[in-house]
């Protein structure tokens, strides 16, 4: 007997071999971009994009390059964790970018120190009060509540009120930008305390990113959490029939949406020293990216953290691909426009494919 | 003990002004296999949509292994011991197939609220013990639902049905959309049930299967019980003559 079964209308697979795991496409292709470079690079520049080519270092790789392209993505790649658990939920968050803004500020004005250089912080927000150093966990724990806050309203309103996700973050986005300009009435707030600083510095972005992105793959893969957010974004009807609490699992995605943007506030205004009213515009649009180049279905239920960690490396290895080439920064943005689309239409061709058996 | 598994009493349901559902009276044995016939609209899925608390009654009593039972929601019918296969194919299709059969009732290692791990060979080991346990053969349970055939996944949401099942069983069309290998596998499911002495209550549009599979008929024609007949004592005209309003005019008052 013959591993082909039968189904309706004679439409035959071989449902006996395991399918290959989507990852390994976008594995494929993020080695693709990188030989691309590579050919390019020797070809046109006379230099090599992945590999060392200073004779006064003595490593394989050109570990500068290599660091670089997972530092510029890994902020913008700890939202796109959370945006993965929305997408694949069935749903989309467009505020992760302006929650980013106002966390960042708020977050900010807590880590100020006291006294610059002998003098009263000029860009103390809370100056007036004449504060001391506050210990680094208060900000960091005021930029967590401010994305907890951010994910509770965000959940409730798609869980609750059943308006579309992509209005209820909307309505989000505009809302929390509106916030980060008025924390400060749009000036920037400045000299956080050395501990604060330390959260963001270097490669521990990196770090961070990494981490979470392993914490993240085992709870979608071995959670009921996990299980449950495939579930509601593959037939949430049928989930909702099997008795499963698919409103509570909502706001719980989103609350973790939330919870990770604040995150990425805190690691960016510590990178930057800084933190800004106009911080983090954009980054919705980028994360999104990142899932969607990764594999993950905005049709809900397919994709997964490793798709998307990969999604995200392929970000940056274009955008240091780019760099490399010495292009300008507008083709940059055009070339990403491109290669979101495209990542969608494969998506779209491959489920055509799927359906066909 | 009686040996009434499910009574229904005036059980009543209105949409706005349509009364989908009216006064309907309804007694199932243990043991027994009863289909449920009648034109489209006539008030099948209604009722059974009523037991198993997918939508609110407006009216009247269920009673569930002789107690009167008002459950809130489908999960508390199915703890009850009513396990239903839906019309609408009640899958996950980007889910395997142990995680489509315990979608909601998951096994786990250790529990941690949301974050609680499943134990997933103990959920893939009862999962190919069930589908044995009803013959039904699915190559791989690892690949997503989405991959396979109508008649599979159909064949899925009924082993998951006959796999948990403890008193009750519904089915709302459970082949209307398979081939006829499919039929044939689902029909052998449910006698596999008749020799459990699992009670059934089918909805049916095709007499055939219902007169090869269960024990009484019982006829809906706008939103009423209008004939509650054994096998033997009727034919596929007779029945006929019931779900087009041939028959049976005047309500028939208990059925």
């Amino acid at each position: 007997m013959s591993s082909t079964t039968h189904g309706l209308g004679g439409l035959k697979y071989d449902p006996s071999k395991k399918a290959r795991a989507p990852e390994w496409n976008v594995f494929f292709a993020l080695i693709g971009i990188i030989v691309i470079f590579e050919v390019i690079g020797r070809v046109f520049m006379a230099d090599s994009f992945l590999f060392n080519t200073r004779e006064n270092v003595s490593s394989l790789f050109n570990e500068q390059r290599l660091q670089i392209i997972i530092l510029q993505v890994s902020i913008t790649g700890i939202i796109a964790l959370g945006v993965t658990q929305v997408i694949i939920s069935g749903g989309i968050d467009l505020s992760s970018g302006s929650v980013v803004g106002a966390t960042a500020m708020i977050a900010m004005s807590f880590a100020q120190v006291a006294m610059v250089n002998g003098n009263p912080n000029p860009k103390a927000i809370f100056g007036e009060l004449g504060w001391v150093d506050l210990p680094v966990i208060v900000p960091v724990l005021v930029g967590l509540g401010c994305g907890l806050v951010a994910g509770l309203v965000n959940g409730a309103l798609v869980a609750y009120t059943k308006i579309p996700p992509f209005i209820a973050t909307l309505g989000m986005m505009v809302t929390a930008r509106g916030i980060a300009k008025w924390w400060s009435k749009g000036n920037p707030i400045s000299f956080p305390t050395e501990s604060y600083a330390a959260i963001g510095k270097g490669m521990m972005p990196v770090v961070i990113f990494v981490g979470l992105a392993i914490l993240f793959h085992l709870i979608m893969t071995y959670t009921r959490y996990g299980k449950h957010c495939y579930a509601v974004g593959s037939n949430e009807a049928a989930t909702r029939m099997s008795g499963i609490n698919v409103d509570r699992t909502k706001v719980l995605i989103y609350v973790i949406a939330g919870l990770l943007s604040a995150l990425a506030a805190v690691v960016l205004s510590s990178k930057n020293l800084t933190a800004q009213a106009g911080m983090g515009v954009m980054y919705e649009l980028d994360a999104i990216a990142m899932a969607v180049i990764g594999g993950v279905s905005l049709q809900g239920g397919r994709g997964s953290i490793l798709g998307t960690v990969l999604g995200a490396l392929i970000f940056g290895v274009i955008i240091s691909g780019f760099t490399f080439l010495k292009l300008d920064a507008y083709y940059q943005e055009m070339v990403k426009g491109v290669i979101i689309v495209a990542a969608v239409v494969l998506d779209q061709w491959r489920q055509k494919g799927r359906a066909r058996g | 003990m009686s040996d009434i598994i499910l009574e229904t009493r005036g059980l009543t349901k209105h949409y706005g002004g349509v009364h989908a559902l009216d006064d309907a009276n309804f007694i199932l044995r243990k043991g027994e296999h009863i289909a449920v016939v009648g034109d489209n609209g006539a008030g099948k899925s209604t009722f059974v949509r009523q037991i198993t608390a997918v939508e609110q009654k407006t009216g009247g009593q269920v009673f569930f292994d002789g107690q009167e039972v008002n459950f809130t929601g489908p999960l508390e019918a199915r703890e009850a011991g009513i396990e239903t296969v839906f019309q609408t194919l009640a899958l996950a299709d980007d889910l395997d197939v142990p995680s489509n059969l315990f979608l909601g009732r998951e096994l786990y290692k250790f529990r941690l609220g949301p974050f609680s791990v499943l134990d997933r060979k103990a959920m893939r080991d009862r999962t190919m013990e069930a589908l044995k346990t009803t013959a039904v053969k699915i190559p791989n349970v690892d690949n997503p639902i989405r991959n396979m055939s109508g008649g599979q996944r159909q064949c899925v949401s009924i082993a998951r049905t006959a796999a948990f099942a403890s008193k009750l069983v519904i089915m709302d069309e459970p082949t209307a959309a398979l081939g006829v290998q499919e039929t044939a596998q689902v029909e052998n499911i449910i006698r596999g049930l008749k020799e459990r002495g699992i009670p059934m209550i089918l909805i049916s549009h095709n007499l055939r299967q219902v007169f090869d599979l269960v024990d009484r008929i019982v006829v809906f024609r706008r939103g009423r019980i209008v004939a509650s007949l054994n096998k033997d004592e009727t034919d596929g005209n007779d029945i006929v003559s019931y779900i087009t309003g041939v028959k049976g005019g005047t309500d028939a008052t208990y059925a």
